[in-house]
């Protein structure tokens, strides 16, 4: 599998959200990812209305908002995972690369391989943290084991965790520690090489300084990837994301560089939810 | 105070009463199985012995006889049944847990596996001998085997169905959001994950199969030979139990007395093994 690593071949797109402009230096920069006018329904309820919004590449975009606003809703739908339920049904277009990924025709298992996907809690597979990371790899590539060796330190290198289990490669990944499960989750997530990697609350279950450093470790990674984290934690949002989307009962309230939306935000919702007054 | 402390006394007495007539009750659970046992040791180890294993049984009064074939037909019955019942348990409990969740038809093959559970196994030998036995025209080994993968069928299903029960979806999504296909998520990661589990299961039906006797008389029947062949009649501990612990001859009663401990201690390995298998199993 080869990663399109190309922007400047890739055409931009630009993207005008709903309610706001889409930001000035929006212009030279490639939206891996665009949602365009998206829906959804859990049942009759909406989850989603009318989403309209750019994801750049190798930039961290995170969504911010109070629960139940649909942030994590909207990240499912980048990697499909959704479908996985009954009732659950999106309509609009996820484009990746240009290719709108809910058309029925897009193979699920390929777009997993392309958009990566790490969970509110660490959810190491029952297996060695070596088997743990060559999982994943297995399923699209056959190496041999030195190739594999290979690709296995490269993905422990890059979630930063190569070192503390370089001499336990054998053990169970179940017992690492919390923080080191969620980069083991990261490693295995970056180990298929794909373009884009979800994160879903990746550190709401761990200590402040596991916690810093995933966030560390997402500013490494957004050279090669294109990250969207979906976060309760605004000064994480703050401190990680280039780009921020607010929120709010279903709705894209507005999206912008963060620092833009932490300082000087457009709407009024967004200010009152930032200051605290609701959420 | 006064009145306090007669309150403090009286909670105290009876919270002591409460401790004793627990523990009595505990110790008379314990009694009846230590009461077993050791009866069983008493009068089923002086049977025990080289000859019990290698010779084969002889006419009443002859001495020397053992129940070799019996031996032998026990562990092939049993082996065949949970090679029978065993994949078809898992692979049911399987359906439940992963696909059939909430549809009719898990519904259905839920309740219809609660129900089997308890159906007296006798039931379940008149129905192989009905349905295996007749059309057959014979007793035979395999039938004895069918009758007893049945009562372990229902008892793999739902404990594979609760074990996977307990794998939680979050280990699911991620292995499906590396792109897994769910088959290949079921056998590398929840089947894994539930390891331990499964394997205590299906160890306790194996050993709740190995001391069923009902099942086996109409279908296994009962041989006094050698029985290679599980197309024919097959000898089995239990129903020689069953039949030299009726008969008026001391030296078959002996032998039954040293069935008797053999299939107990066979149910208690079982059992034990289930115990040590869960706390090995480590991921």
């Amino acid at each position: 599998m080869t990663t399109p690593q190309a922007p400047a071949e890739a055409p931009a797109l630009t993207i005008k959200t709903r309610r706001t402009e889409a930001p000035s230096v929006a212009g030279g920069l490639l939206a891996r990812l665009a949602v365009d006018r998206l829906n959804f329904w859990y049942g009759a309820h909406q989850a989603l209305k009318e989403i309209t919004l750019p994801v750049y590449a190798n930039e961290v975009t995170a969504f911010i908002g109070p629960s139940g606003c649909g942030k994590t809703t909207l990240l499912r739908t980048f990697n499909r995972m959704y479908e996985l339920y009954r009732g659950h049904r999106a309509e609009g277009r996820v484009l990746l690369d240009g290719k709108n990924v809910l058309d029925p025709d897009v193979d699920v298992t390929a777009l997993r391989a392309r958009v990566g996907m790490v969970f509110q809690k660490p959810t190491p597979f029952p297996m060695s943290i070596y088997d743990n990371i060559a999982f994943g790899i297995r399923l699209y590539e056959k190496l041999p084991k030195s190739v594999m060796r290979e690709r296995v330190e490269i993905a422990l290198h890059r979630a930063a965790l190569w070192d503390e289990v370089k001499d336990k490669l054998s053990h169970s990944g179940m017992s690492l520690s919390g923080g080191q499960q969620q980069r083991l989750c990261i490693a295995r997530a970056i180990a298929v090489e794909p373009e884009v990697i979800l994160m879903d609350e990746p550190a709401s279950a761990l200590d402040p300084i596991a916690t810093a450093k995933i966030e560390e470790l997402m500013d490494q990674l957004k050279q090669r990837y294109t990250i969207v984290i979906v976060t309760h934690n605004m000064q994480q949002a703050a401190r990680v994301a280039g780009y921020t989307a607010f929120m709010y009962l279903g709705e894209l309230v507005e999206f912008g560089q963060t620092e833009q939306i932490f300082t000087t935000p457009r709407e009024v919702k967004t200010r009152d939810y930032l200051t605290g007054r609701f959420g | 105070m006064a009145r306090d402390r007669g309150l403090y006394l009286r909670r105290r007495v009876a919270n002591g009463a409460m401790h004793v007539l627990a523990l009595l009750s505990a110790l008379f659970g314990l009694v009846w199985l230590f009461w077993i046992l050791t009866v069983l040791v008493q009068k089923g180890v002086p049977a025990i012995n080289w000859d019990f294993f290698t010779k084969l049984p002889t006419p009443p009064g002859t001495p020397g006889g053992g129940l070799a074939n019996a031996v032998a037909g026990s562990l092939m019955i049993t082996l065949l049944a949970t090679l029978i019942g065993v994949p078809a348990g898992v692979l049911a409990g399987t359906y439940l847990a992963e696909f059939g969740r909430k549809n009719a038809l898990a519904r259905v093959a839920r309740f219809v596996s609660d129900v089997l559970v308890s159906a007296p196994s006798i039931v379940v030998g008149v129905f192989v001998y009905a349905v295996v036995v007749m059309p057959l025209h014979g007793f035979s080994g395999f039938a004895g085997a069918v009758a007893l993968a049945i009562i372990m069928v229902p008892v793999v299903i739902r404990t594979t169905e609760e074990i996977l029960n307990l794998v939680p979806d979050s280990l699911r999504e991620a292995a499906l959001a590396l792109g897994a296909p769910h088959w290949k998520v079921i056998l590398s990661v929840c089947y894994r994950r539930a390891l331990a589990g499964m394997t205590t299961g299906i160890l306790l039906a194996v050993a709740r199969v190995s001391g069923e006797t009902a099942p086996l008389l109409f279908t296994a029947l009962n041989s006094p030979f050698w029985s290679p062949s599980l197309a024919k009649p097959v000898a089995t501990l239990n129903v020689t139990l069953f039949n030299y612990a009726m008969s008026p001859y001391d030296d078959w009663r002996n032998l039954a007395w040293g069935a008797a401990l053999l299939i107990t201690l066979g149910v208690l390995f079982a059992t034990i093994l289930a115990r040590v298998v869960v706390g090995r199993i480590r991921i």
